[in-house]
């Protein structure tokens, strides 16, 4: 009843009134698109084996007698939709397959990254005091230091230490690594705020007061709370985890060439721009900027739809 | 000040023995310098020989210290393949990298703070839209992606640029070389500038307009309009003060961001930088090379975070360096 | 002479193709020298008015229609550097809380000159002069000091202070105070208070005192004016409408002062809440919490009489005075 000037009609901010406008005009047909763009790539990655017209895992799937053949539009030939790479691998399957991998690689990489961050968050946040300080601070100098440069150092020094052939065998499990260990503290961060707003609300006292045990009210009082912002990074760390996938193979520091990913594809293509064959670099890169694209707008509409300050009506 | 600076050095030192010894394992643990320095057919007690003068059966660390003797003096160590001290082969290369990053960053700073602060003082123009569309859109390219486009339109398909190289470089302050005197150099460095702007661009202008919104939002900016201000007042001396705070901090994390990004513009566009020397460097496990260049980087962003610090200090009168409860 | 008269005042807020009202038929007039308060319950619309007064209302807020005339001058729709003209030289405000309303990477010097010189053409040194001399007007210690400090080294009693100085810069006719003492301590609260009146007297100037606190208000203000859901309810002379408010609103205001309440008994709240802007119920927007309810209230908007305390909109009192008028009609 004491009367508040910021209270004084809850009018919404800036960007959610853009946000609502969007909503109002296009957004929920957008909504709708990227949606099912994301439903696309998630099914073109789980089926990739069955909807592949070659298997990329064949000895016979490599022909050099096929290389550079242009795509189906421009040299009219129906084995290759999308065209032949330099070694003759069909480009729709590579990418099919490239997907997958690139999905697969940026939740396993996001799901460690959440898994570190939600457990350091929560316990920051909830014990307080001299450990949180120490995180915290631990995961403003992690932040400071640039996921991508520790991610091309440590993978550089890893590849220089065992060779390449043994690095060629764990890149997967290396890059999922890596990625995943970079970017916790967004997550931490994130809980951590959360947890010391939901700490100072009366269910929490009220569960401490019933003498239910720490632990307890951290996981299954204060977490569910969180859960929302959580969800929203996911997203979109997936996105960041599939861009540093990509770019770190196409340095030649994750995935070896002869494995489906898109970003060592896009990498050998760039070798053949020069030459007029443009759609071994072009196509892959098109499919990859698209996955990101959508992952990035789910992030963004996710966010927007979720945050319990939108205006809505 | 003088605490600040000395817990600056503090935080400097830290990072850089952490590097050092990165640096220092990198090289004297992993692979053996006699087989890159000697031949194949050179016997094994000859092989003993030259560990014993390298000092490579010392105990750890005492091959640590010497390590870091050699570092404190330049030495640290021969490139395997280019034959040369390691850290002049890096320190060649650096002004290139420093020029490109220099270049992106002016460009950068002369783009994106009128994007962002225009669309934040008109959210619902057409130019605004248009600049949080494409800012959305660039966030989702990854900057080799970035590159390759702009090799292939202006050099491929318009021929207009050239997409390989420095082009003509003058000798300037003794050994810099620059590429920013001549036609042809500044015609080489105009794509891979372009695409290092383009790919850190997006996030700074969405960071500017947000930090510009809610600074807009804000009593002070009310008061300050409710006293008769003019606007060109408001916007560039009370809002934008207010938003460059944080845009700083941002900015010296990017430092990172930006150095691994020149490693990719580097290896796209040939750039005979220090980034293109070190992905060559990994590609021929060049030890001596990978851990000058970690050292030179370290020593810039820590040179940098320090910087941003007292830009920030300065720029911020609620941050003391002098401390009165000393 | 009426110094400032606001006539039929709507505003509105805009969502998509939503029009929410904020303001509702608001009409006003204060005097050179005169000191109003607007009172109600947070989301009356009272700071929406203040703003609205020298069009600052934050977007997507908008002057509907209505009339804003300052000494008889049209000051809706006038430009934006003929509003600037306007803002600080002759209207003048003061927020809520002195910690947000000094710029932070500003020195009190430099947002104190700003104002001066962005309205008159005299030198640095001059407007300097000038600025010190307010701040000691204000009672602050050592202004040639506090001239050269940031606002984080004020405390807040010592940053409203400045504010006021800032705003007494350019000697402006109007004055508007949004609760210019909630965020300070009660003792500080006091002192402003004090300053605030002296200054107002002292200059004839004219203040606009936005508050919930009618005991502030009771202490300051000459009139008052009750507003609720975007709608002036009642207006009448400051002391006689507490002593007997008239519309059911303002009595429940008074009732729900703690004063009112004898020891050991409930505070006596106002049942329910202020209506946000998107559900503003029809009729007399108050019926639902109103516990002297007709059936009239919910679809009809009562018009002002005067009930010979105050100017007030209310079917209840309206009937009162007409079962009065007839009785005394009946007695001759």
């Amino acid at each position: 009843m004491i009367g508040h000037k910021h209270t004084d009609f809850t009018h919404p901010s800036h960007s959610s009134r853009l946000h609502h406008i969007w909503t109002g005009v296009i957004g929920d047909k957008l909504a709708i698109m990227v949606c099912a763009a994301f439903i696309f790539y998630c099914v073109v990655g789980m089926l990739a084996p069955l909807i592949a017209p070659y298997d990329v895992n064949s000895p016979d799937f490599v022909d050099l007698l096929n290389a550079e053949i242009a795509p189906y539009w421009i040299s009219a030939d129906e084995r290759f939709l999308l065209g032949t790479d330099s070694q003759g691998r069909d480009l729709l399957s590579i990418i099919l397959y490239g997907t997958r991998l690139s999905l697969t690689i940026g939740i396993l990489a996001v799901a460690i990254q959440a898994l570190i961050g939600i457990c350091l968050g929560l316990i920051s946040g909830y014990v307080g005091g001299r450990l949180d300080n120490f995180l915290m601070r631990f995961a403003d100098v992690q932040l400071s230091f640039s996921t991508i440069m520790t991610a091309i150092v440590f993978l550089a020094l890893f590849q220089t230490a065992f060779g390449i052939n043994v690095y060629e065998d764990l890149a997967m499990f290396m890059l999922i690594l890596v990625i995943g260990l970079a970017e916790w503290p967004l997550f931490a961060r994130t809980v951590r705020a959360s947890v010391l707003a939901e700490k100072q609300k009366e269910y929490v006292d009220a569960a401490r007061i019933m003498g239910i045990s720490k632990t307890r009210i951290m996981f299954r009082h204060i977490l569910p709370n969180t859960l929302t912002p959580v969800l929203v990074i996911f997203t979109i760390q997936i996105a960041n985890a599939i861009i540093a996938e990509a770019a770190l193979s196409f340095l030649g520091l994750g995935m070896p060439s002869t494995d489906p990913s898109l970003g060592a594809l896009i990498s050998s293509g760039f070798r053949y721009l020069f030459s007029g064959a443009w759609w071994i670099c072009v196509i892959p890169s098109v499919a990859l900027i698209g996955l990101i694209l959508v992952m990035n707008l789910l992030g963004d509409w996710l966010r927007d739809y979720l945050n319990p300050r939108t205006y809505k009506h | 000040m003088l605490r600040f600076l000395l817990r600056r050095f503090i935080q400097a030192i830290v990072v850089m023995v952490v590097i050092s010894i990165i640096s220092f394992s990198i090289q004297s643990q992993i692979g053996d310098p006699t087989q890159q320095l000697l031949s194949p057919t050179v016997n094994q007690s000859e092989r003993d020989a030259l560990r014993e003068t390298l000092g490579l059966n010392d105990p750890v660390m005492v091959q640590y210290w010497h390590f870091l003797q050699g570092v404190a003096k330049g030495d640290f160590g021969v490139s395997y393949f280019h034959k040369e001290p390691a850290l002049a082969l890096i320190l060649d290369k650096l002004p290139a990298t420093l020029e490109l990053i220099v270049c992106t960053l002016v460009i950068m700073i002369l783009v994106a703070t009128p994007c962002g602060v225009v669309a934040a003082i008109h959210p619902r123009s057409l130019f605004s839209r248009a600049v949080m569309l494409i800012s959305s859109l660039g966030i989702s390219v990854p900057i080799f992606i970035i590159a390759i486009l702009m090799v292939y339109v202006f050099s491929i398909q318009m021929q207009l640029m050239p997409s390989f190289g420095r082009g003509e470089t003058v000798h300037v302050f003794g050994s810099w070389e620059t590429g920013l005197l001549s036609k042809d150099g500044l015609a080489h460095l105009a794509l891979p500038v372009f695409s290092l702007s383009i790919a850190i661009m997006p996030i700074f202008i969405r960071l500017i307009r947000a930090e510009m919104l809610e600074v807009l939002e804000s009593d002070y900016i009310r008061f300050a309009w409710s006293k008769g201000l003019s606007s060109a007042r408001i916007y560039f001396i009370h809002a934008l003060k207010n938003t460059a705070l944080p845009i700083i901090t941002i900015g010296g994390i990017q430092t990172g961001t930006l150095i691994a990004y020149t490693i990719f513009t580097e290896s796209i566009f040939q750039w005979p930088g220090m980034g293109f020397l070190f992905i060559e460097a990994v590609g021929r496990a060049d030890t001596p090379l990978i851990s000058a260049y970690l050292i030179v980087v370290g020593c810039i962003f820590v040179l940098t975070n320090t910087v941003v610090d007292l830009i920030y200090g300065l720029a911020n009168p609620t941050v003391k360096f002098e401390s009165h409860t000393l | 002479m009426s110094l400032l008269t606001v006539k039929n005042l709507n505003v509105a807020f805009r969502l998509g193709k939503q029009e929410l009202p904020a303001l509702m038929d608001v009409s006003f007039s204060l005097d050179r020298g005169e000191r109003i308060a607007f009172v109600g319950e947070s989301g009356a619309g009272k700071s929406i008015l203040g703003f609205s007064i020298v069009n600052l209302i934050s977007k997507p807020g908008y002057i509907q229609s209505g009339s804003i005339k300052l000494n008889k001058k049209e000051i809706i729709g006038l430009n934006r550097r003929q509003m600037q003209e306007i803002r600080g030289k002759r209207i003048a405000m003061i927020f809520q809380d002195p910690m947000m309303t000094l710029n932070p990477v500003l020195t009190i010097g430099q947002q104190l000159v700003e104002a001066i010189k962005s309205h008159t053409n005299i030198t640095y040194r001059d407007a300097k002069n000038i600025a010190i001399e307010k701040l000691l007007s204000v009672q602050i210690a050592s202004p040639e000091r506090r001239f050269n400090q940031y606002p984080h080294e004020l405390s807040g009693g010592m940053r409203q202070r400045v504010i006021i100085a800032a705003i007494l810069l350019l000697n402006p006719d109007v004055i508007i105070a949004d609760e210019p003492t909630t965020a300070l301590d009660v003792t500080i609260q006091a002192e402003i208070l004090q300053l605030l009146l002296e200054i107002c007297k002292k200059n004839d100037v004219a203040l606009i005192l936005i508050s919930h606190d009618l005991g502030i208000v009771s202490k300051v203000a000459e009139r008052t004016l009750v507003m609720y859901a975007g709608r002036i309810v009642e207006e009448g002379p400051t002391l006689e409408l507490i002593n007997d408010p008239q519309h059911p609103y303002t009595q429940g205001l008074l009732n729900a002062l703690p004063q009112m309440a004898l020891p050991g008994q409930r505070l006596n709240q106002i049942k329910g809440s202020m209506p946000s802007l998107a559900d503003r119920p029809s009729g007399c927007a108050f019926h639902n919490r109103c516990p002297y309810a007709m059936e009239k209230c919910k679809d009809q908007q009562p018009e002002f009489i005067h009930s010979g305390i105050s100017t007030v909109s209310c079917f209840m009192i309206e009937e009162m005075l007409e079962e009065e008028r007839n009785a005394q009609e009946g007695l001759l």
